[in-house]
This record gives structure tokens, sequence and C-alpha cells, in this order.
């Protein structure tokens, strides 16, 4: 692991410094389970490191305002799991928490570190002699014609298919989540929709946040709809893994069974966390049914570009979202 | 025991001063900042008992508590720890090495075979049930899914923490 500078600021404002000064390739410390587990395969290399996981304050849960749910990005997956109010009246975002990673790097991964949680395409993680483009831009991509069960149909470029792998921003991306940030420009505010990027030529830039800017919180503004939600995870083995699939549904039904709102945003398939605008549209106004879900499930997957043994994933991909769907409205008429 | 912090903020290119507690032993080091507290523990105190398996937080073998916290020590850096107290599965037993409980039912329930994962999966399931998450049989493999056993002794391993939780014995976890 190459060496690099400590540091252990007090305050937000004081790491948000430190970063800057300490100049290009810096980078911010919080649980480190993914940040140090890439330096430790040489993939991130920072020749500074700013720690802030025990900044007081960073860490602050708030779910019992009116308007907004409030997550410190420094807060820890394992506990935001855990709220109260998450586990009545939004599961989706408890449960898209509760079955990420484990109770030990749960314990640790904070749910502002999460959000930027790096790509697990094992040519991204593998290092040379693999050819990543978001690894070594312009270098080429080696899943392209590799191993590419695991990568994305949606959202692709020629230049990478990486799948986003994280779970927490899938279900946040469907209750319209923004994220508050900290930088040396002072403080702003981006809707969550706006800070994942998709690979284009670019694969080497993820996110629109600027250099040195932290994620202060994360809000999320509250909705009767969350209590008809799931988190829908489709994995090789039951619990621990990534999702191949995953669905983040919420329905609200009028008296008849109508849906009046739906959410819907998928994991697994794409490069970024894939909100289904049009999937959504199409189920207002009509009855909640299978054929219905089925027909929002294609409608997300019109425009997927299979690989080599990827392909799998449309079907799978539309009965996820059949069954996070049903789960979701049969929660909404409890 | 109250370990002393480090002031903040802290900046230092090659080692940085640490205090922290393992188990009834305070450790007082300089700490290159790329050092894992999974490899301070085994290579700097000689604790061996901490399992170093995949090294990449995949397999639970070198879970630790941090502060009564399950952590998976080899995605801990070291400096993380100042100020902490630090539990392993050396610090389990009694005060006359008499076995804690779980460890006592992991014999009983054949839960090992090379036990390799043992400390880790001993580490975890005190965590489990000390969080709660030892109430019923589907909880206990969910909530100690991160720990892999290669020898596939998991019937006994849920098996031990299943009894162990149902006896109360939560309160004798350390850390």
């Amino acid at each position: 692991m190459r060496a690099f500078t400590y540091t252990e600021p007090g305050t937000v404002t004081e790491a948000v410094a430190a970063l800057a000064a300490a100049g290009p390739g810096a980078r911010f410390l919080a649980g480190g389970t993914t940040l140090y587990d890439l330096m430790k395969l040489g993939v991130e290399a920072p020749a500074a490191v700013v720690d802030v996981h025990r900044i007081a304050g960073l860490a602050t849960i708030d779910t019992s305002g009116p308007a907004e749910l409030v997550f410190g990005g420094g807060a820890r997956m394992a506990d935001v799991a855990e709220d109260p109010v998450l586990l009545r009246d939004y599961p989706a975002l408890a449960e898209s928490l509760a079955k990420a990673a484990s109770q030990q790097l749960r314990t640790m991964a904070t749910v502002g570190g999460n959000l930027l949680q790096r790509t697990r395409c094992a040519y991204f993680r593998g290092g040379r002699p693999f050819a990543c483009n978001k690894r070594e831009p312009g270098s080429g991509c080696a899943a392209r014609e590799g191993l590419d069960r695991g990568h994305a149909v949606l959202g692709i470029s020629d230049a990478c298919i990486a799948t986003y792998p994280g779970d927490w921003a899938i279900a946040l991306i469907a209750f319209d989540a923004v994220v508050d940030v900290l930088g040396p420009a002072g403080e702003r505010t981006v809707p969550l929709a706006q800070l994942h990027v998709e690979p284009g030529e670019h694969p080497e830039r993820e996110h629109t946040l600027a250099p040195g800017e932290l994620i202060l919180r994360i809000r999320v503004p509250t909705t009767g709809t969350g209590r008809g939600s799931t988190y829908h995870k489709i994995r090789d083995r039951e619990s621990y893994a990534f999702a191949l699939t995953s669905a983040a549904a919420a329905v609200a039904l009028d008296a008849d069974g109508t849906v009046t709102d739906a959410r819907l945003a998928l994991g697994g398939v794409a490069t970024v966390p894939w909100r289904a605008a049009e999937a959504e549209r199409s189920l207002v106004g009509q009855p909640l049914s299978p054929d219905a879900s089925r027909r929002a499930g294609e409608i997300v997957f019109a425009d997927a570009v299979v690989g080599t043994s990827n392909g799998y994933k449309i079907e799978l991909g539309i009965r996820t979202v059949v069954d996070a769907l049903r789960i979701a409205g049969e929660r909404a008429t409890q | 025991m109250a370990v002393p912090n480090q002031a903040v903020p802290t900046t230092v290119a090659g080692s940085v001063p640490a205090a922290f507690q393992v188990n009834d032993r305070l450790v007082e080091l300089d700490l290159d900042p790329r050092e894992s507290l999974l490899d301070v523990l085994r290579e700097r105190l000689g604790m061996t008992g901490t399992k170093k398996g995949c090294d990449h937080g995949q397999c639970g073998a070198c879970t630790v508590h941090i502060d009564g916290r399950r952590v998976v020590s080899c995605l801990t850096p070291a400096v993380q720890v100042r100020g902490t107290t630090v539990t392993t599965i050396e610090g389990v037993a009694g005060p006359d090495r008499e076995l804690h409980p779980l460890q006592q039912a992991f014999i009983d329930n054949d839960a090992l075979q090379c036990g390799y994962c043992t400390p880790g999966q001993i580490m975890s399931g005190l965590a489990c049930i000390a969080e709660g998450h030892a109430d019923t049989d589907d909880r206990a493999r969910e909530y100690l899914s991160g720990n892999l056993c290669r020898c596939g002794a998991y019937e006994g391993i849920i098996a031990a923490v299943r009894g162990c939780s149902a006896q109360g014995t939560a309160e004798e976890v350390s850390g």
C-alpha cells in the first residue's frame, strides 16, 4: 500500500479544509470498508487521507420531523437500519440497509460513504493486467469480452458496463432523497438522482461532487407512500451477497385498490441507481395487478443491452419488479 | 477502563502515536497509518487468536469488538481504534480461564471442525446475542451471515448461539 498522510480533524469544516490543503488525490475516510479495501488492492492510492469517522454531529439520525427524514453522512448503516420510524413507515429504506453486506460491515460503514461505494466489477478490483477504463482511463474494458454475469444491462456504454453495487441509494432515489454536501465553495444540495453519472466515455467519473466535497447528510421528504414499500433483493445466496437484481417499490392505493402513487427503482442491473419513472407512470390510475406490474417491469428493460452472460437479468429483473410491487401492495393495504 | 484519546487534529506522515485498550491490557504504540487492526493484533501484539482469512472483509474470520460492537479488523485501519476498547477472542474466557458459555456451547454442539473461523464466529455470535439478533433461528442465520465456515459447521454454530441466547448469557458478553 502506498504511504499516505493521515489527518483526523475535529469538525466538518476542518475536514474540508484539510482535504483541500492536501491537494489532488486526497480522500475522506469514514468506515473504510470501500476505500481501505481498495487501497489494499492498489486500486486506490491516495497520497493523503482525511479521517471523518468520528466527527461529532456527523452521525445524527432524525426521523421525528413532519417534513423530512434526516440521516447524517456519518451515521452507521446498522443504526439507520434499525430506526423504528423507518421499520414502520419506510420498510424499503430499512430493508435496503439490512440486506446489504454483513452486520460487521454495516456497523463500520456509513450511510454517506455507502452512496459512493465503488463497483464490484472484478476487472476494476483486479488491477493490471486487466483493462479498465474506470481504473485507468483509456485502457479499455475487459468486462465487455470477459465474465459479465454480474454486469449492467442499463445505462452502459462502450467504455464501461460496471454495475452500481449499492442498495441504499436504490431505495433512497425512489423516495426523492437529496444530499447536502460541504466543500471549499460552501454548502449545497444535490438531488440524489443527480449525484451519480452514467459511464459514457468517462467511466472514471462516477458522481457530480466537486473535488473535496463531503456528504453532510441525506434528507428524504416524508410520504405516506412509504408504508407500502419494500426493497426486494435477489442474490446468489440468501444473505451477504450483492444484488443480481433488486427493486425498491412503493405504492399508495385508494379504497378501490387503484394506484394513486407509485415509486420504482432498480439495483444490480444498471451503472447507476436506476429510477424507473416511465414504469411508475404506467402503474398510476390502474389496479395493482400482476399484469400491470409485469408491464411496468417490461418498460424498465425496454432499452436493456445484454452481453454474453447477463441476459438473464432482464427476465429476473422483470420478475423482481412484479414481486416487489406485490409485496408493496400488500403492505399498502395492511 | 477509560483510555486517553489523542488530541485532534492530528497530522502525521509516518507514524501515529496511539493508545487503546485490548481486553484487559492498555496498549501504546506508534502506528503506521497503513496498518490494519488485524495486523497490529497479530504481528505487533502477538495476539494470534484473531484470524486472517480473506483480508478483504468477506469472510468474518477477523471479527473483533470495538467498544462492544463487532467489526472486521482487516478493514479497520488501526489508527481508528485510538481511544477505544478492542475485545478479541483472548478476552472472552473468564478470569480463571474458564470458557465462556458460548465457547463451551461451540464444543458441546460440534460447531467447528478445522476451527479457523471459530474465533470470528464466537466474537460475531456474542455480538449477535447482545444485539438481540439471536432470538430466532432465521434471524441468527441472517445476522451471522458475515462469518463463513468452509467446513460447513453452520448447524452447530446456529445451535450454539441460539442455545446461549436462550440461556440469557448476553450479559456475560465482554466489551
